[in-house]
């Protein structure tokens, strides 16, 4: 029985109807389907991966295959294993900050991010509101180009190469704006405990107005391009399913468990910089498919961009750090030239700031859905446990659960639909 | 934020429920924590995500904490979220350093937990019994020095940069490989006989190095 539907569904053409919703044009008739001849039913064992592009990463994927369906998926993990975790246990609280960039590389300053609010909360530090509407606006920079590229690399995977680029084009400004505002574009290292590497420069918010007026015009195009292409709905829809109860009861969060129908989004269920005051939108898919998670990213692209021109609306004027000798470094005139500002610098940096002993865990919605940072402190200046709680990790772990049943190509489409990243992933 | 300092009602539902079994509680920074006695964990998990009054449909975490202090006991840290009714509880197992390190897995309540327990057996050294897959998941599965996570465990590895490549140059590839991938040629007869034995065997890997 299963086979005759995969047979069907490899037999048959995606295409449209004149209202514009998906239907299945089958190939050859019922009758001649019927009739395939019994194949041998010897089961293939393949290996994907580490090195191949459309596993986004050094991902390695050992497939079972009968014919085309995938049988059974055994995904091995931990060839970018680094340690980071371990590292952190050895470094002050700022020092972690440049390893967090270097976990979900494709939306640095966002983890940045998560590791300082994390670390505050620890501390007990009160940010500046200017710190933190700058902070609102580099997560949602960061949801964006992470989103971009998760658009761009899973349309190549399914055979839309215009999107890579367009995408690319768009992401290529946003690290322009980023380079400018922190002087990297992939480790931004944004954040220190407390505040900012640094404020925004001179014109930064025009630009980055300007961005925001025309980037929803690329996703526009972008969708007119896919959201009704015969091609990507017949590969896209009702491939991957995730139920609600099964996203949940399977830890999947970010767009993966949204795209499934539950309504969970941490900036608006346990709201952090804010968030709780800005007017967007959650998007939420309703079947749990490729497609659904197409359609959840976009929005919350457009969303994003909601957010941004909201942040600049706002933007008040003031200090990026708080006003706090603990954390914050004597300004760099002072220190060279002020005998205490000096003790108190070098102090600061060879000594680091203890945490008081206690542990916090601080969940942020990233592009990729709940980064949790789970810090434990015996109360001196290094963390005795630095968890990174990682969201592709968990929706990585769901893959077998989506794409056993499915056709080869099907897995590919569902793994680029997951948008792992495979430094969160292996830490 | 919920940075009020009262503490989680599902504290005194789990006490009305298993007695002694609940330890110590506390609220830090606005969360609950709560300690469960390792050998009723299970059970407890099993409340919390099925009573009415609890629902926590979803299972946040699964890591580990070992402390500096020698004294104190290796913790197993679960966060756990209700979606329905927005509620967040941390619960920990504490094993005692003379005991075994190991706790009943919740695969079977929450599939999420499946690489979550993975990883800290293989960073941690803790076994979880009723795992459907137990087997490390970021080292590989012939890695023998033990679980990097220990604080005993020195930050570039236990064996010398020499010793790492000697091994490496000498590491039979084909061990990497675990036994469920290799159900087919097993099947067919086409393993050799002393890697079947091996892989057979590692069904319950213990690491060479030192794991208590």
């Amino acid at each position: 029985m299963a086979e005759k539907r995969v047979l069907e569904l490899a037999l048959a053409t995606p295409g449209v109807d004149a209202a514009g919703n998906a239907m299945r044009v089958p190939l050859v008739s019922a009758e001649h389907t019927a009739q395939e001849p019994e194949l041998d039913s010897d089961h293939m064992l393949i290996n994907i991966g580490p090195q191949h592009p459309a596993t986004h990463g050094v991902l390695r994927l050992v497939v079972e295959l009968d014919g085309e369906v995938v049988m059974r998926v055994i995904p091995h993990i931990g060839y970018l294993h680094s340690g980071f975790e371990k590292l952190g246990e050895y470094r002050h609280y700022n020092q972690i900050i440049p390893l967090t960039d270097r976990t979900d590389y494709l939306s640095a300053p966002a983890n940045n991010i998560a590791f300082a609010l994390a670390a505050e909360r620890l501390m007990g530090i009160e940010i500046t509101p200017r710190c933190t509407v700058l902070r609102v606006i580099a997560c949602e920079l960061s949801r964006i180009i992470s989103h971009l590229v998760w658009a761009g690399t899973t349309a190549i995977d399914i055979g839309a190469f215009t999107v890579f680029l367009w995408m690319f084009q768009e992401r290529e400004r946003v690290y322009n704006l980023i380079e400018a505002w922190t002087g990297a574009r992939l480790t931004t290292s944004l954040t220190r405990v407390g505040g900012l590497m640094a404020d925004l420069p001179e014109g930064w918010t025009g630009r980055l107005r300007e961005w925001c007026a025309r980037f929803p015009k690329t996703l526009d195009e972008v969708d007119r391009m896919l959201l009704r292409n015969g091609i990507w709905l017949g590969r896209t829809q009702d491939v991957g399913v995730m139920t609600a109860a099964e996203a949940t009861n399977w830890s999947l969060s970010g767009p993966m468990l949204r795209a499934s129908g539950v309504a969970y989004d941490v900036r608006k269920d346990q709201p952090y910089l804010g968030y709780e005051t800005y007017d967007f939108e959650v998007p939420v898919g309703e079947k749990g498919d490729v497609y659904d998670r197409y359609l959840v990213r976009m929005e919350e692209m457009r969303q994003s961009v909601r957010i941004l021109l909201q942040a600049l609306d706002r933007l008040p004027d003031g200090p990026i750090n708080a006003d706090d000798p603990r954390v914050i470094l004597p300004p760099k005139q002072k220190a060279m030239s002020d005998m205490e500002s000096m003790i108190h610098h070098f102090k600061q940096v060879m000594e680091g700031v203890p945490a008081p002993a206690g542990e916090v865990y601080f969940p942020v919605e990233n592009p990729k859905g709940e980064l949790g940072t789970y810090l434990v402190s015996d109360g001196t200046a290094k963390p005795v446990r630095w968890r990174i709680r990682p969201p592709s990790f968990l929706n990585l772990a769901a893959l077998p659960r989506m794409a056993e049943g499915h056709l080869l190509s099907d897995l590919i489409a569902i793994n680029a639909s997951v948008d792992i990243v495979m430094g969160e992933i292996d830490r | 934020m919920s940075g009020a300092a009262t503490a989680n009602p599902s504290v005194a539902a789990l006490r009305a429920r298993f007695g002694a079994a609940i330890g110590r509680s506390a609220v830090v920074h606005g969360a609950t924590l709560v300690h469960v006695a390792r050998d009723r964990a299970h059970e407890a998990f099993a409340f919390l995500r099925d009573e009415p009054s609890e629902r926590y449909d979803y299972l946040v975490d699964v890591t580990a904490v070992e402390y500096r202090d020698r004294e104190l006991p290796l913790e197993v840290v679960y966060h756990l979220r209700s979606i329905p009714r927005n509620a967040f509880l941390r619960v920990k197992i504490a094993l005692d350093r003379s005991g075994p390190f190991e706790v009943d897995s919740v695969v079977d309540l929450w599939q999420g937990a499946n690489w979550l327990e993975r990883e800290v057996w293989d960073m941690f050294g803790v076994r979880f019994a009723g795992h459907p897959d137990h087997r490390r998941i970021l080292m590989w599965e012939t890695y023998d020095e033990g679980h990097p996570l220990r604080k005993d465990f020195p930050l570039r590895g236990r064996f010398s940069r020499a010793e790492q490549v000697r091994r490496a140059l000498g590491a039979d590839l084909s061990a990497h490989y675990s036994m469920d991938e290799l159900s087919i040629a097993d099947a067919y007869g086409e393993l050799p006989a002393d890697m079947r034995q091996r892989l057979k065997g590692a069904a319950a890997p213990e690491g060479k190095g030192r794991s208590s």
